[in-house]
């Protein structure tokens, strides 16, 4: 992994009459609920540390109210610290005046909003325009640059249209298209996607990801769902009551989940359709099967394993065999059971 | 025993000096100050003079195209159109042109200059939540105080005459576009300036390009009150000099001439009902991109 995109440092927000009195508590390990039960503040992030790399999808997931949008609003300072640090392209957000952060916004990160957030009394083409026309671009440039992001997603057409005349998925691709049309590398989308029904939802899953392929920006996605995330995330975090409990690849998580919280959450998913061969690959000997490159996913695996009536798979890398893996392990990593009662203690 | 039945008073003689206090020290000012603000003034005085005239020297035919065109412009309604225009045709008939030219005039310039004031003391308020509970008891004020009150104060310092009708019609009147104007910007959805914000709007970008428009249905219906508002006050106005239809109202009502100012009377209720319908009108058009309509 290159240099980090944005890194974020000790970040702390608490909510409140006197958020700053209160750091020293939370850091003394005092809880959430103890804190606005004791203390009457609530907290909102603890102490979040993350790097994020460039040119992936970095997605942040947790329950409502554990600080997902929080998060991601002091990214581009919609929020302001309690305390700690935000650093984008090495520059520190919070150091930025108030001229330096405009220009941060307009020009280095944009953002998709849940209820879409569009300009109710402008058309489709001039809300794609908006951070353009904000920058002061000439009126022949924004429109043809709107035109184009209006015709990447798929709306032509409508140019003239107002929001209100569209429907939630198309209102989103109006919103995907404004934060686009100003070609800023970072793309901060939080539950982009969540307001929309889940046929319209997935398909705007597949708008964004084939967009990456092409534009490779940095984006942050927050979502609540679970299956989104693996979809489309290059790395997951996992918040709780605003603190980070775990934070790696989608295999890791579901592979190991650090506790009782994310095993909560991964325990419904499909994970022959997550997990790749390489999770489960081993050093065993005497398994014949077919070559399978390490990224399979289980539920190809296995079925090209039962199709050739072989006892597992020999697990390759660019066509050179790095391991194997058994039928066996395959259906233990799929199977692999819950350990906990209490799984509705988080719900 | 006394003290039960007589609520305690501040005794004659005080009262009588504290009260001739504050006369003697506004006479002052109004000396001191009077031409100065008179002064100020001026250039208003002498825009409604030319209005006014303006107004009456045009031929009549012209006056009524203009209604037609403004009427047509407004509402879109042919209906609302042939209403205005055989309403001012009825209001010459009867030989009310002149007066209600005056009146015209009048209402125009207050409520030009409610605008021109109410509207930025609205985005103040709306701004500022000190500015807010400094300047809503205020407005309580204008609106319930008797007006016959605030007409003293403005009539000793700057006579009769038009300048201080139109101060007293605009104290009545400007309240609502600063209540609604602060309203409306507050109503304003948040997730929709959260976004100006996070694509880098400054302060000009947001108010002009999103709040004042998002608010405008809000501050129309605040232009609507203050013109109703404004056309209430043309009978008191014209004790103090302000002509239009309120002085036959006046005459009739102290010489007992009931077609007089039955007569007088509607007609400003005929000039209600056309400024109402026509600025509702256009208020709603002012709203059309809310309409979902889905035609997709
Ligand atoms: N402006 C605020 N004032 C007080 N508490 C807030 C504020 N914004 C968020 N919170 C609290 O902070 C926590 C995290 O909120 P949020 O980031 O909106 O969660 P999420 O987006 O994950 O649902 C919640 O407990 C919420 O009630
Ligand atoms: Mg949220």
């Amino acid at each position: 992994m290159s240099e980090a995109k944005v890194s974020i440092k000790n970040l702390y927000k608490i909510f409140g009459r006197k958020p700053a009195d209160m750091v020293a508590h939370v850091e003394n390990g005092v809880s959430k609920a103890d804190l606005l039960e004791n203390y009457g503040h609530i907290l909102g992030l603890n102490n979040v540390s993350i790097d994020i790399a460039p040119r992936a999808i970095q997605v942040v997931m947790g329950l409502s109210g554990s600080g997902k949008s929080t998060l991601i609003r002091h990214i581009n300072r919609l929020i302001e610290p309690t305390a700690g640090q935000v650093v984008v392209d090495g520059d520190d957000v919070l150091q930025m005046d108030e001229a330096q952060l405009r220009d941060f916004r307009r020009k280095k990160a944009s953002m998709v909003f849940q209820k879409f957030a569009l300009l109710p009394h402008r058309s489709v083409i001039d809300n794609v325009a908006y951070g353009l026309k904000i920058q002061g671009v000439d009126a022949g440039q924004y429109t043809k640059t709107a035109q184009h992001w209006i015709e990447r997603v798929g709306l032509s057409g409508f140019e003239n249209n107002f929001p209100a005349q569209l429907s939630g998925g198309m209102q989103q691709r109006v919103g995907l298209a404004r934060a686009l049309a100003t070609d800023s590398e970072l793309l901060l989308m939080d539950e982009a996607f969540s307001a929309l029904d889940p046929l319209i939802r997935s398909d705007m899953q597949d708008i964004l990801l084939a967009l990456q392929d092409e534009l490779h920006k940095t984006i942050i996605f927050i979502t609540h769902d679970l299956d989104e995330a693996l979809k489309i995330g290059d790395n997951i975090t996992i918040l709780r009551d605003g603190a980070v409990v775990q934070n790696g690849r989608p295999q890791d998580i579901v592979m190991s989940p650090a506790d009782d919280y994310v095993t909560d959450f991964i325990k419904d998913i499909n994970k022959a359709r997550v997990l790749q061969v390489s999770s489960v690959m081993g050093k065993e000997q005497g398994i014949k099967g077919p070559s399978l490159e390490a990224n399979t996913l289980l539920e190809d695996a296995m079925q090209s394993v039962i199709d050739s009536k072989a006892n597992g798979a020999v697990v390759t890398k660019n066509g050179k065999k790095v391991g194997t893996a058994s039928l066996a392990a395959m259906v233990k990593a799929i199977a692999r059971a819950e350990k906990t009662g209490d799984t509705e203690t988080y719900r | 025993m006394s003290f039960l039945t007589e609520i305690p008073t501040m005794g004659r003689t005080d009262l009588r000096d504290f009260k001739k206090g504050i006369d003697d020290s506004f006479r002052e000012f109004t000396f001191n100050y009077g031409e100065v603000i008179e002064n100020f003034f001026e250039p208003l005085l002498q825009f409604m003079i030319w209005f006014e005239r303006l107004l009456l020297a045009a031929p009549w035919p012209i006056i009524l195209i203009v209604i037609a065109g403004l009427s047509w412009l407004g509402s879109r309604s042919w209906k609302l159109t042939v209403g205005a225009v055989a309403a001012f045709l009825v209001i010459g008939y009867l030989d009310m042109w002149e007066d209600t030219m005056a009146t015209v005039a009048i209402i125009s310039v207050a409520t030009l200059l409610c605008i021109g004031v109410g509207i930025p003391l609205g985005v103040l308020m709306a701004r500022s939540n000190r500015a807010q509970t400094i300047i809503t008891p205020v407005l309580d004020v204008m609106q319930t105080i008797p007006s016959f009150v605030y007409l003293i104060p403005v009539v000793m310092l700057l006579g009769i005459g038009k300048v201080p009708g139109l101060l007293a019609v605009c104290i009545y009147a400007i309240p609502p576009i600063v209540r609604l104007t602060n309203l409306g910007i507050r109503l304003v959805d948040r997730d929709v300036m959260e976004a100006a914000e996070a694509f880098g709007a400054d302060y000009r970008q947001k108010l002009f390009g999103v709040q004042i428009p998002l608010a405008l249905p809000n501050i129309f219906a605040g232009v609507n009150q203050t013109i109703m508002m404004a056309l209430a006050m043309v009978v008191i106005a014209s004790m103090i000099g302000v002509k239009g239809l309120g002085v036959p109202v006046l005459r009739a009502i102290s010489n007992q001439y009931l077609a007089l100012g039955l007569l007088n009377g509607l007609a400003i209720v005929a000039l209600a009902i056309i400024f109402d319908r026509v600025s509702q009108q256009y208020g709603k058009r002012l709203q059309r991109h809310r309409e979902g309509g889905h035609n997709v």
